[in-house]
């Protein structure tokens, strides 16, 4: 079972989150081409490696949070605040 | 004749004949069965990534049905080691859109006759595959998939409470979820994983395939915009077109080409008890409590849970799925509280948002993908295979494969089976 570091609430058991996926997502402009919304709807990195993702804690307060986890060993080596998609691209 | 051959002039090799005449000198005549070469060619007409069940269908389907047999099977572990011997192996075609329904009976059809066209028993077993209902609107799902499989052409049964209580003894008299009704596809059933991956490397290597296992590839080499070779940990290879059917591995191995995929690979895990007599003859889906399960020829109780949604390449599910699967067996089968878990293992899916797989060749040419199978590809091997084959061989997809291209994504025409069967696995 993981333990996460929420923010707020300290750490909690991984029953209390749900995973939002990859962060940054960003959303392309209106004028973007089919490809591109594709790409922005549906491809990820799926890295096997270090991944950037969002967890919301459903369970607990309520919050989205950031977290940085090893999908190979399920290891987090950081968590914290959930920046806006454009400052956690720059990051 | 003895065994399960067709052709009257070969006698079956692995008949009571040939059983009788190793007798005389101690069994020693049995030579391996894989085509494994010392050191590989240096060309393949196709490369294949991946030795599971989709790597070595589309192998077999190469050289019996196009004739190319200048192919190689590239295999990081062992044949079969992957999801395809990971899985509970549930088979069945109770899927709701056309597309699906046509590609998913196809398969269930070249199951049907499989063990006879490879001559290899695959076990497979149409003991049926019940979906519960456990309330009023779980039911009304139920009836509209019962109609479009019906109108796909699939075998559908709906029975009310009293009926799967008439077909499946055992099922708790008092749940917390009451079961108000079933669909049952009678076609549906298990075979053994592992005897198909066996069968289908048997098979292609005896065209003349080869089949390289602890070998893992590192890189693709390109060329003028197109694939034209692996980098492997045993040397390069060169070759006119590779197949990646590495399922959970997909976007490990797209990166290699540059390429991003619309995949997230998440582990499903599954569990079996103890063997016990046996007292479960069908198949059964219960999504509202979250679990399947079916009894092994061995006896144990095969239980399977959902999966965890994050991504993982860790191959170990996480206990909260394990405490549902368990809560969810208990309340359908209360008697089963008492036994044991005798092993939980876990293996990397490919999932995708609708669903449903990829069936295509990519950006890169010469690149095909056989992917995106999820939690469901078993069910899927001969089609994916064949299908697979097809599109490697004559560079144009099959009609059933058409629908399940990257362009589906660009141009929005999903086939979501995710939201309209309701159903992962
Ligand atoms: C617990 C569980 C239960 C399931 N239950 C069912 C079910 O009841 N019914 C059903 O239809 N489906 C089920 N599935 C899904 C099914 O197992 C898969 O969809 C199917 O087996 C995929 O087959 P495959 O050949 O594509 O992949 P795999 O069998 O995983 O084969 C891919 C192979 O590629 C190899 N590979 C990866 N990267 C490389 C590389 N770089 N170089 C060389 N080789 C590489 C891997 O080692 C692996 O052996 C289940 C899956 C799981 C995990
Ligand atoms: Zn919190």
């Amino acid at each position: 079972m993981l333990e996460i570091n929420c923010p707020w609430c300290g750490p909690r058991p991984e029953a209390e989150f749900r995973c939002g996926g990859e962060i940054p997502i960003i959303r392309p402009t209106p004028d973007c081409t089919d490809r591109e919304w594709a790409a922005y709807l549906h491809e990820r990195t799926n890295p096997k490696g270090m991944h950037r993702e969002r967890w919301l804690h459903v369970l607990g307060c309520g919050m989205w949070i950031a977290a940085i986890r090893s999908t190979i060993n399920h290891h987090i080596t950081r968590t914290g605040p959930l920046a806006a998609p454009h400052d956690e691209a720059s990051s | 004749m003895f065994g399960m051959n067709r052709s009257r002039s070969k006698p079956a090799r692995y008949g009571l004949l040939s059983l009788l005449r190793g007798g005389f000198n101690g069994q020693r005549h049995w030579t391996p069965i894989l085509n494994e070469p010392e050191t590989p060619d240096r060309h393949y007409d196709v490369v294949i990534i991946g030795g599971g069940g989709h790597g070595l269908a589309t192998a077999h389907y190469l050289a019996a049905n196009h004739g190319i047999t200048r192919v190689c099977v590239i295999e990081r572990g062992w044949i079969g080691g992957g999801n395809t011997g990971r899985n509970t192996t549930v088979i069945r075609s109770n899927y709701f859109f056309p597309e699906s329904a046509a590609l998913y009976d196809l398969s269930l059809r070249l199951y049907e006759g499989l063990s006879r066209a490879l001559e290899y028993n695959i076990m497979f077993s149409q003991r049926g595959m019940w979906m519960l209902a456990h309330d009023r609107h779980g039911m009304e799902m139920l009836h509209r998939s019962a109609s479009a499989m019906l109108l796909n052409g699939v075998d559908a049964e709906l029975h009310d409470g009293a009926g799967v209580r008439g077909r499946i003894p055992g099922l708790n008299p008092a749940p917390r979820f009451p079961i108000v009704g079933g669909l049952l596809q009678p076609r549906g059933g298990t075979a053994r994983h592992d005897a198909v991956a066996w069968a289908y490397a048997r098979a292609a290597s005896r065209a003349g395939v080869h089949v390289l296992q602890n070998t893992e590839v590192t890189g693709l080499a390109q060329a003028g915009g197109r694939v034209v070779g692996v980098k492997t940990s045993r040397g390069d290879l060169s070759c006119d077109r590779v197949v990646a059917a590495v399922a959970g591995h997909s976007s490990v191995l797209a990166n290699m080409a540059g390429l991003r995929l619309p995949i997230q690979s998440f582990a499903l895990q599954a569990f079996v008890s103890e063997p016990v007599k046996p007292c479960l003859d069908t198949v059964l889906l219960s999504p509202a409590t979250g679990i399947y399960l079916s009894q092994s020829d061995k006896g144990e109780i095969v239980l399977g849970a959902g999966l965890d949604l994050f991504i993982s390449y860790a191959q170990r599910g996480s206990l909260p799925m394990m405490e549902q699967a368990a809560a969810g067996a208990i309340e359908l089968f209360p008697q089963f509280s008492r036994l044991r878990f005798l092993r939980q293992w876990a293996g990397i899916c490919d999932v995708v948002h609708d669903s449903s797989p990829i069936l295509d060749e990519s950006e890169l040419a010469g690149l095909h993908f056989n992917c995106g199978w999820g939690t469901g590809g078993f069910k899927a091997i001969p089609a994916g295979g064949w299908l697979t084959a097809h599109h490697v061989a004559t560079g144009e997809a099959h009609a059933i494969a058409r629908p399940f291209g990257f362009s589906r994504f660009p141009t929005g025409a999903m086939i979501d089976e995710a939201a309209a069967s309701g159903i992962a696995h």
